[in-house]
Parts: C-alpha cells; sequence; structure tokens
C-alpha cells in the first residue's frame, strides 16, 4: 500500500469513500508519522490520545450505511489557539497550561460533526504573536524544508505539520499573515477568508477586528473543502457574516481547467517594487506572474499607496485590542495562578502575568495599553482606524480595475531559527504584504510559487480579491497551482529534504 | 527624544497588571519607541476628513431574543478555577493592610 500521508485530503476521502482504506488505517499512518518525524520538526504541542477510537467509530458509521461527510474519516490538524473539549487549549502560553475547555470552538464542532478526526494542537507563537513560532512558550517549530529555519508564523504548528505529512490538512488563523506567511515558507497553501466569514467562536482572541480562522493545507482544493465545512453564520459570533456563501470545492475545481485565466484581470501594486524582496523571491513572483499571463490572464499595475502604512497602522491597532483581550488571563477564573503570601489579588494578579506571559506578549499588551490610555486614544488608535479606511479604499480602487491582486507572499524565504528574535522591527516586516489584507477584511490566499534560485526554499504567491469573493480566490489559485505544478512535473514538497532520517 | 521613560513603562505595567523586573523596564523603554515611530508614520496620512474603520466589514449590534440558550453549568465554569468554593471563584485579599 503506498503512503497514506502523501496523499491529498480529497484524495484520502475519495479513498475512504470507495471502502479502500478505513480512517483507522488513515489515522494510524499519520500518527506513526508524527511519531517519526515530530522530534524533529515540533508542529505539536498535543497529540491526541484517541483519534483512532474516532476513526474506528468513523470506519463503523460508514460500514452502517450512513451518509458522511465528504471528509469523514480524514484526520486534522487543529491550530492551538482553538479550544477543545478532548485536548488541552494553550494558545502557545504558559498562563494556559493544561486548560481544559468546556466547549469546542465552532470550526472544532463543525469539523468533527463532518467527521474529520482531530490528530492534535499545534504549536504556534504564543496568542499568536508573531512571525516564527519563536514566541511559543513550548520551544518552536522547526521548518520541514530546513530544520534550522522558521516554519513562519503564529501559525507555524499547521503549515509544518501538513508540509512534513503529519497531517494533510489544518486549521489556522491569521491576524496579520499568520496562516499565509507560514504557508509562504513551508511551500504550502493557506486561506484566509473574509472578515466574518469563519465563525472565531472558541478562537481565543488576539485582536477582534483583525482575527480570522482559515484553512491550511497542501492544496487549493483541500483548502476548499475544510472551508466548506467550518465556513458559514454561527449565531455564537456577533461579527459571523450571514451570506450564503457558494461551494469552495466547486470553485476549486472548476479553477483547476484552467479557463479562470482566460482574461483574468490580474492587478500588481505599483507601490511594491522588486527591490523590496530578496532577489529569489521576486524572480519567483515574476516568473509566475509571466506564466498566468501565457495562459491567458492580464497584468494590470495598479496603485495602493496606502499600503505603506499597515504596518505601523497594524502596531497601534493589534496591540490596544490585544491588551484587551488578554486581561482576561487574571488568576481568578482560569490558568495560572502564582501565590504571593499575605498580596492582594492585585499582587497576585501582576505576579502571574509577569510569570505567565512571555517576552513579546508584555511588549504588545504594555505597548497596547500605552496607546490605549486616556489621552492617546484619538491620536494612536484612532488614527490607525484612519489608515484602514484609507487601504480600503486602496483595495476598492484598485478592484474597480482588476478581478484579483497579486503579490508575494512575503519578502523573504524562511529565516533562520533566532536570526530575528531580538529584532522586533525586523520581524512585524515578515507581515508586509498580508497586513492590509486584515485591515480591509478582504480575503487573501498564498499557494506556492516555487523556490527561490538563491537558497532553494519555498516561496509563495498571495492572491487578494474582494470582500465575500472567496471563491474567486478558490477558482484562480487551483488555476495557477495546476499551471505551476504541470511546469513542475509534480508538488513542490516533493523536492523537499526526507524527514525521520538521522540529522 | 523620547517621551518612553522607565517611569512611564512602570506606570503601563501597574495598569496592564504585569510586575515587570526592572531589566524588563529597562528593555521595554527602548523597544517600545517602536509605537512613536508608528504614530509619527500614521499621522502622514490620517487626516481629520479621513473617517475611521473600527471593523473591515460593516456590522450593527447584533443580538439574540433574551431567553436562556446553552449555557454552561457552575462546574463547567469553576472547572478551570485557580481556586473554588460554595460554587464561587476564591481570591486572596481584595484590599491591602495598609487600606
Amino acid at each position: 500500500m503506498s503512503d497514506l500521508t502523501r496523499l491529498t485530503a480529497a484524495d484520502l476521502a475519495g479513498k475512504l469513500a470507495a471502502g479502500e482504506v478505513s480512517s483507522v488505517e488513515a489515522t494510524q499512518a499519520h500518527l506513526d508519522r508524527i511519531a517519526a518525524v515530530d522530534g524533529d520538526v515540533h508542529a505539536f504541542l498535543h497529540v491526541s490520545d484517541h483519534a483512532l477510537d474516532v476513526a474506528a467509530d468513523i470506519d463503523r458509521r460508514r460500514a452502517g450505511g450512513e451518509q458522511l461527510g465528504g471528509l469523514a474519516g480524514v484526520p486534522l490538524a487543529i491550530k492551538d489557539v482553538l479550544v477543545t473539549t478532548d485536548m488541552p487549549s494553550t494558545s502557545g502560553s504558559k498562563i494556559l497550561e493544561g486548560y481544559m475547555s468546556p466547549y469546542d470552538a465552532t470550526v472544532v464542532a463543525r469539523a468533527r460533526a463532518a467527521g474529520l478526526v482531530p490528530l492534535g494542537k499545534t504549536n504556534m507563537d504564543e496568542f499568536a504573536m508573531g512571525s516564527s513560532t519563536e514566541h511559543s512558550a513550548y520551544g518552536p517549530t522547526h521548518n520541514p524544508w530546513d530544520l534550522d529555519r522558521i516554519p513562519g508564523g503564529s501559525g507555524g504548528g499547521s503549515a509544518a505539520a501538513v508540509a512534513a505529512f503529519e497531517a494533510p490538512i489544518a486549521l489556522g488563523s491569521d491576524t496579520g499573515g499568520s496562516i499565509r506567511q507560514p504557508a509562504h515558507v513551508t511551500g504550502t497553501v493557506g486561506m484566509k477568508p473574509t472578515y466574518g466569514g469563519v465563525s472565531r467562536f472558541g478562537a481565543i482572541a488576539l485582536a477582534s477586528s483583525l482575527d480570522q480562522v482559515g484553512p491550511v493545507s497542501r492544496t487549493v482544493l483541500d483548502s476548499a473543502l475544510l472551508h466548506d465545512v467550518i465556513g458559514g453564520h454561527d449565531p455564537h459570533d456577533s461579527t459571523s457574516l450571514t451570506d450564503a456563501w457558494p461551494s469552495f470545492a466547486a470553485a476549486a475545481r472548476e479553477g483547476a481547467t484552467g479557463e479562470a485565466l482566460k482574461g483574468l484581470k490580474v492587478g500588481v501594486i505599483a507601490e511594491l517594487p522588486d527591490s523590496g524582496f530578496q532577489p529569489g523571491v521576486s524572480a519567483s513572483f515574476r516568473a509566475a506572474l509571466a506564466a498566468m499571463e501565457a495562459a491567458g490572464a492580464e497584468i494590470v499595475e495598479v496603485s495602493a499607496p496606502h499600503f505603506e502604512y499597515g504596518v505601523a497602522a497594524y502596531y497601534l491597532i493589534l496591540p490596544a485590542e490585544a491588551s484587551s483581550n488578554l486581561a482576561k488571563f487574571d488568576s481568578v477564573r482560569f490558568g495560572m495562578r502564582v501565590n504571593v503570601p499575605g498580596g492582594t489579588v492585585e499582587d497576585v494578579m501582576a505576579a502571574t502575568r509577569d510569570a505567565g506571559f512571555g517576552d513579546e506578549v508584555k511588549r504588545r499588551v504594555i505597548l497596547g495599553t500605552y496607546a490605549l490610555s486616556a489621552g492617546y486614544y484619538d491620536a494612536y488608535y484612532g488614527s490607525a482606524q484612519k489608515v484602514r479606511t484609507l487601504i480600503q479604499r486602496d483595495f476598492d480602487e484598485a478592484f474597480a480595475r482588476v478581478d484579483v491582486i497579486a503579490t508575494p507572499s512575503a519578502p523573504t524565504t524562511a529565516f533562520k531559527l533566532g536570526e530575528k528574535v531580538d529584532d522586533p522591527i525586523q520581524m512585524y516586516l515578515n507581515d508586509v504584504t498580508t497586513i492590509p489584507v486584515n485591515l480591509a477584511g478582504v480575503p487573501g490566499i498564498s499557494i506556492p510559487s516555487g523556490l527561490a534560485e538563491e537558497d532553494g526554499l519555498p516561496v509563495g504567491i498571495q492572491f487578494i480579491a474582494p470582500a465575500r469573493e472567496d471563491a474567486r480566490l478558490y477558482r484562480v489559485g487551483a488555476a495557477v497551482e495546476t499551471l505551476l505544478v504541470d511546469r513542475w512535473g509534480g508538488p513542490l514538497l516533493d523536492r523537499a529534504p526526507v524527514l525521520g532520517g538521522t540529522r | 527624544m523620547s517621551e518612553i521613560t522607565p517611569d512611564l513603562v512602570r506606570h503601563l505595567g501597574v495598569l496592564a497588571r504585569i510586575q515587570l523586573s526592572d531589566e524588563e523596564v529597562e528593555r521595554l523603554t527602548g523597544q517600545l519607541d517602536v509605537i512613536v515611530d508608528n504614530i509619527a508614520k500614521v499621522s502622514e496620512v490620517a487626516t481629520p476628513e479621513v473617517p475611521a474603520t473600527s471593523h473591515p466589514i460593516r456590522l450593527h449590534n447584533v443580538f439574540r431574543p433574551d431567553v436562556p440558550g446553552d449555557m454552561l453549568s457552575v462546574e463547567q465554569v469553576l472547572q478551570n478555577a485557580p481556586d473554588a468554593a460554595d460554587g464561587r471563584f476564591r481570591v486572596t485579599a481584595i484590599l491591602g493592610e495598609e487600606q
């Protein structure tokens, strides 16, 4: 039998439905893979001890003739920011070590109801603050392409898990690029849906006006299939849109025929010159654009003069919202409590938050507290909110002329672990092309565009569409993926080094 | 010139309920200058005539019918409490001795 971990979720689902393999076999194959490689990769913070029971139940129900969801029996990795009743949920923080949620996040509940088999919880920067997973309180995740390099962040665990074939698909969350930038550096696919397109109930909040949950996978179709399962209105999330969404899987399948590229107008942002990117990243980006043009797409230069203000606005908005959201970690209702003999509840809170939060979290909470303090709110938070309006207007004007916008997903390929960890400014610039998407609430997808010539590491291309046009991204993403995989003669991940050997 | 001083950072630590060590105060004082740069950058374009956007997709207040929904039990709510007694969270003294 061929290696079940190399299959896409779509192909595995087909074999499960046809009875060629059981969910127990598929789940066991992935657990074996985790046991073999996760000592090196460290994508998982927790591996489920009952995934095989869940899989056996799916197999039983299938054998009993029950009508199951399209992905029933397929294993799933879950970012630790999403709460689960049967596994700890820590958001990568010591302050929540061992926390067991009394309820499931809506996306987790929907995945369970669809018959997906949760394998475990994936590593992340603490409370999703970071671009490298180096800010996880439980140690970094390693990039499967080069174990000395970062897997991106904050969702480096989910991206590394699918890149290392430890799971076919995973759930992520994206506040400023935490799904798309890890996809870029690991040669995988990541989608940030339209703000409100996927429920955030049970996602441990970072910045509520920016956070969005989305799928992580090796192929565009697999992300679309998972998005179909988790998306749609949730009354538990008051920012959840009530729209009826089309089938994203149908859009991806339609896109794979290549027709989507004929006459497609692709915007390239004039204010993001190639000089702002590692040469191999811009070369890969230009090559992907040329391939699209050869397939019938039209490349149009568009202007987004306010993109360059995105990072500055983001680092005013995010800390402000994060400092409010993280106030709930107060040593009273859940999480860590540090005992202070004779201390008041306030002393206990301050000592607990000192011991429980890592450096990056403290940095952002203090920053946010400053931005929200009396007399500064309008100048800081309010001004940053104006930049959102300006970036939205840039997008509106661009989308009047083009169908999608394309950018490199991040400025560089995976950098070395430790290289930028003490330089927050450099770290923050990782998200220069992904942040405007969150600020404007529009959807964005990153798919592999190739390898950078100077270091042989993966590069991603990001496509952005107007709000609510998530299906367009699956159509275009699948078309470009088909085009490039044909040129490469196989998926990019086939060229990743073999893991699990001696190092 | 920087408006971020160690005393300000120490005060922010009190407001944020994080007990910062002297070493942390010193490090954060240097790093928080980033906010001053960000404000300067944003101020270039955040002029009075530009309206602020609080949420990227326009939202209205969302209400549900005022009837009990799927609620957690007291036991579930307390299951993660560091300390609890008589169906309530238990904490140390609210006021210090000098008060």
